[in-house]
């Protein structure tokens, strides 16, 4: 009796105790969700977490976008794709080889000292090292100078057409403007020293790389007059801190946004859009209607893709729509595309991309690979398994090219693995490969003065190392082109050529969902997501 | 007993040494290129040789050890090949909130599952003692995120009680530490509380049967100082095993959990650095944890000697 006594006072204690422990959860809930949220702070989910700080070493989109908060630039292209004047305006000499250009009034470091166009020199001399583009302007520069404090003249020994475009390019390295002392770090090193002119601040102390960064506006910075438009215009800030927060977890970045305790979620994935469409309080949009390319890139240095027709035949077996199907799923968020240069650009055209965008033609492909003379030569296919935006190409890929005859080894390893194994020109039973798939943004490939796949210097060349001068002359020729119309007969030259010589399969293009709380308003919409303009209710 | 304490901090040396050229050696040997992280999709192979040469990564292996080494001795252990960090600051910045957790878990796992294994142990063969072991093999079968996610429905975003994710330092209040922590606090314990509610229950039944039991009872003694002093100390050591291995495995990092609850610790940073192949911070943590496992199978140890006065070293 006594023993069911204790026990029944035990279970009274465990009852008393478990009671007290939901009420104090319950207390202490209530009190962090009383907590209001820091006054006009923007919390921001992005894409990846942010890890390296320079924006000239990497190409990588999480650090471009970093740039754009702390740096400013001199030129800055507009949603028409022309460049606008952003720091410097500018004038170009008659036989189109001086470009001059001047610092506008008022533009300030963050430690308070003045930009000055010997910092701009510094800076557009290391972004010349390290961007393709860069290089191909510094390849024809006779001299870059710091005229006087405010005027920098650039005079070349030929014309370079091209040259606003691409010093107001936003991706995937643009040329950020940072102090001289800054600037003078050689290109293959990374900077320490995070001092930029543009709209926020990089606050040091409150960086965890790969968790969590702060930017606090920048009170001192004076935007430009005209509207906002991409990544020129005027660039005004109306809230007081912007945090950007890693989340690992998809599923943790929708709870988040729906329980109200981020504003902003980059990226969307298309399976988990259901749990945020039926919120009152989130609106799923696309911010970046160019989005994404997905391509596919062949070894020219092994059998058998050194033959032309056998990379045809693998092109021509490939569909578009089964691709993206797979990989996207829902045809809102994705477009069968064959232009090398992405749908919805200047120089987009399809020509040659028939079987690509009509779903494919196993029996051309099955009939060239007979003319070719395909000795069943195993195809080392590599299969990326930790990246989700790349996990359904290689599959759909390699049931295709098994359609139309190929001997499709393929191998399944992490990115970095595949990073690595890229590299490699090694025979592909040696540890070297056949064919990868990966994705590009499409302001990276929307011309042939950036797009890395159609470089056609061999070993010089992109993974792949095509040798073909003849995707070198017209490149040559895109350079010399001075009217966008002459641009665009080259352009479309290439885009033939390509489909014809396979330098890469161009497999479509998909956009990126975006959700946002319905507390944020006025946001831009751009390839780069910018946090000038928007407005955050209280 | 101090001499035995100092022979086994002497002995975490060699260890440690192997531990470091084994993780060195195994890293180098791993396919992966920290260069290709940083310099991005575009970057042309003489560009990714001059980023490998700037971080030292084209020095020959036994340079690259010795360099490492040394840093080592001096008590810092290196950069972070990605972010340029130091590799100490960043396990700084990120052990605490594993660590935290971890002390949280253990102890709202101790408190319900000791009780729990003795109250099963001592109603055994009974609808208590089943219960007890039903949900035991529940904590075990049910994947920990699926858990986290269930915890997160419920309690974020049902009843809104507590926030869906996140992490505050106990400086930044204790409401609003605890506020973040209960929940994968709560999902981890579901395991740690089966298996240390399975161990205790195992661990006094036997004892309970033992004589010296059946001599208190006879004179009379309390139940629940029956049941929890004389039963329960003698069943304590490998209870408190399971407990300190248990710690050690929390504080090695756990990444599920830290990434549904978006909790910024140790297990992350490990994943994340072995993912961009980022040696320094990889062999850091191998270290620390190595270094951690050591420290607490010695606290273990020692702690036997405090429930069972027979064992001496």
């Amino acid at each position: 009796m006594r023993i069911q006594e204790r026990l029944h006072h035990f279970k009274g204690h465990m009852r008393g105790a478990t009671l007290g422990l939901l009420a104090g959860v319950a207390l202490i809930g209530g009190t962090a969700l009383a907590t209001p949220a820091m006054a006009k702070t923007i919390t921001a989910v992005m894409h990846s977490g942010l890890r390296v700080l320079d924006p000239v070493i990497t190409t990588a989109h999480i650090t471009r976008d970093h740039g754009y908060m702390i740096y400013d630039v001199l030129v800055a292209v507009d949603e028409n794709f022309k460049p606008q004047p952003q720091m410097a305006d500018w004038t170009v000499s008659d036989d189109n080889l001086v470009y001059t250009f001047t610092l506008r009034d008022g533009l300030k470091f963050h430690d308070d000292a003045p930009v000055t166009a010997a910092d701009a020199v510094a800076s557009l001399k290391r972004w010349g090292k390290r961007d393709s583009g860069g290089q191909l302007i510094f390849d024809v520069t006779e001299s870059l100078e710091a005229k006087d404090d405010k005027t920098i003249v650039w005079t070349l020994k030929s014309p370079f057409p091209a040259l606003l475009d691409t010093v107001g390019k936003q991706s995937a390295v643009p040329p950020f403007i940072m102090p001289e002392r800054v600037a003078s770090t050689p290109p293959e090193e990374a900077i320490t020293d995070y001092t930029g002119s543009g709209p926020f601040v990089f606050v040091e102390d409150e960086y965890q790389p790969g968790v969590s960064v702060t930017y606090r506006k920048f009170e001192d910075y004076v935007p430009r007059s005209e509207p906002a438009s991409w990544m020129a215009g005027g660039k005004n800030v109306k809230v007081d801190e912007v945090k950007w927060v890693t989340m690992p977890d998809a599923q943790t970045g929708i709870n988040a946004i729906l329980s109200g305790e981020i504003d902003y979620l980059e990226q969307v994935q298309i399976d988990l859009l259901p749990l945020l469409e039926t919120s009152e309080d989130v609106t799923v949009e696309t911010r970046d209607e160019l989005g994404y390319q997905t391509i596919g890139r062949m070894n020219f240095k092994h059998p058998p893709f050194d033959n032309k027709k056998i990379r045809q035949a693998a092109q021509m077996a490939l569909s578009q729509e089964d691709v993206l199907g797979t990989l996207i799923g829902n045809p809102d968020y994705y477009k069968v595309c064959g232009a090398i240069f992405g749908c919805g650009t200047p120089l987009a055209d399809e020509s040659g991309s028939q079987t690509l965008t009509s779903g494919g033609d196993i029996e051309g492909a099955k009939k060239l690979l007979e003319e070719a003379g395909y000795d069943g030569t195993p195809i080392v296919l590599m299969q990326p398994t930790d990246v989700v935006s790349l996990t359904a190409q290689p599959v759909v890929a390699a049931q295709a090219l098994r359609n139309a005859g190929f001997n499709v080894d393929m191998q399944p390893m992490d990115w970095q693995t595949l990073v690595t194994r890229r590299a490699s020109q090694a025979k592909p039973a040696e540890g070297g490969w056949n064919i990868f798939f990966t994705n590009w943004m499409v302001p990276e490939i929307n011309s042939p003065l950036i797009s890395p796949m159609l470089n056609g210097r061999g070993d010089d060349a992109w993974f792949g190392w095509p040798k073909d001068d003849k995707m070198e002359e017209l490149r040559a020729a895109f350079i010399a082109a001075d009217t966008p119309e002459k641009q665009k007969e080259v352009a479309v030259e290439i885009q033939k050529h390509n489909m014809d010589e396979v330098l890469y399969i161009p497999l479509g293009q998909y956009a990126s969902p975006q959700a946002r709380s319905n507390k944020l308003t006025n946001m831009i919409p751009s390839p780069v997501p910018v946090f000038w303009n928007i407005e955050k209710a209280d | 007993m101090l001499g035995y304490i100092i022979r086994r901090i002497l002995a975490v040396i060699p260890v440690m040494l192997i531990v470091a050229i084994f993780v060195f050696l195994l890293l180098r040997l791993t396919p992966g290129d920290p260069a290709a992280i940083i310099a991005g999709d575009a970057a042309t192979p003489a560009q990714l040789e001059r980023i490998r040469t700037s971080l030292g990564l084209a020095d020959p292996l036994h340079i690259q050890f010795l360099t490492w080494a040394k840093l080592l001795f001096q008590g810092d252990l290196g950069t972070s090949l990605i972010s340029r960090t130091p590799v100490t600051q960043m396990i700084g910045q990120r052990i605490w909130p594993t660590f935290n957790i971890a002390i949280l878990t253990i102890a709202l796992s101790v408190l319900i599952a000791v009780p729990m294994g003795v109250l099963a142990a001592w109603r055994h063969r009974t609808w208590v003692d089943y219960l007890v072991m039903a949900f035991s093999v529940l904590g075990f079968s049910i994947p920990v995120f699926v858990i986290g996610y269930l915890f997160i429905q419920a309690f974020s975003i049902e009843l809104r009680w507590l926030p869906v994710q996140g992490y505050a330092a106990p400086s930044e209040g204790f409401g609003k530490f605890l506020s973040r922590a209960i929940l994968p606090c709560l999902t981890l314990a579901t395991i740690y509380v089966a298996l240390i509610a399975r161990m205790t229950r195992a661990s006094m039944l036997e004892v309970l049967g033992e004589d010296y039991i059946r001599t208190a009872r006879a004179k009379g003694v309390k139940e629940t100082v029956v049941l929890f002093r004389h039963a329960l100390r003698n069943a304590a050591v490998p209870i408190m095993t399971i407990i300190g291995t248990g710690f050690a495995l929390l504080i090695g990092g756990v990444v599920v959990t830290e990434s549904v609850f978006n909790i910024p610790g140790i297990g992350r940073l490990t994943v994340d650095a072995i993912l961009a192949r980022d040696y320094p911070v990889i062999q850091g943590m191998i270290l620390l944890t190595s270094g951690l496992y050591v420290f607490i199978n010695l606290l273990i140890d020692l702690s036997y000697t405090f429930f069972d006065p027979r064992i001496r070293y």
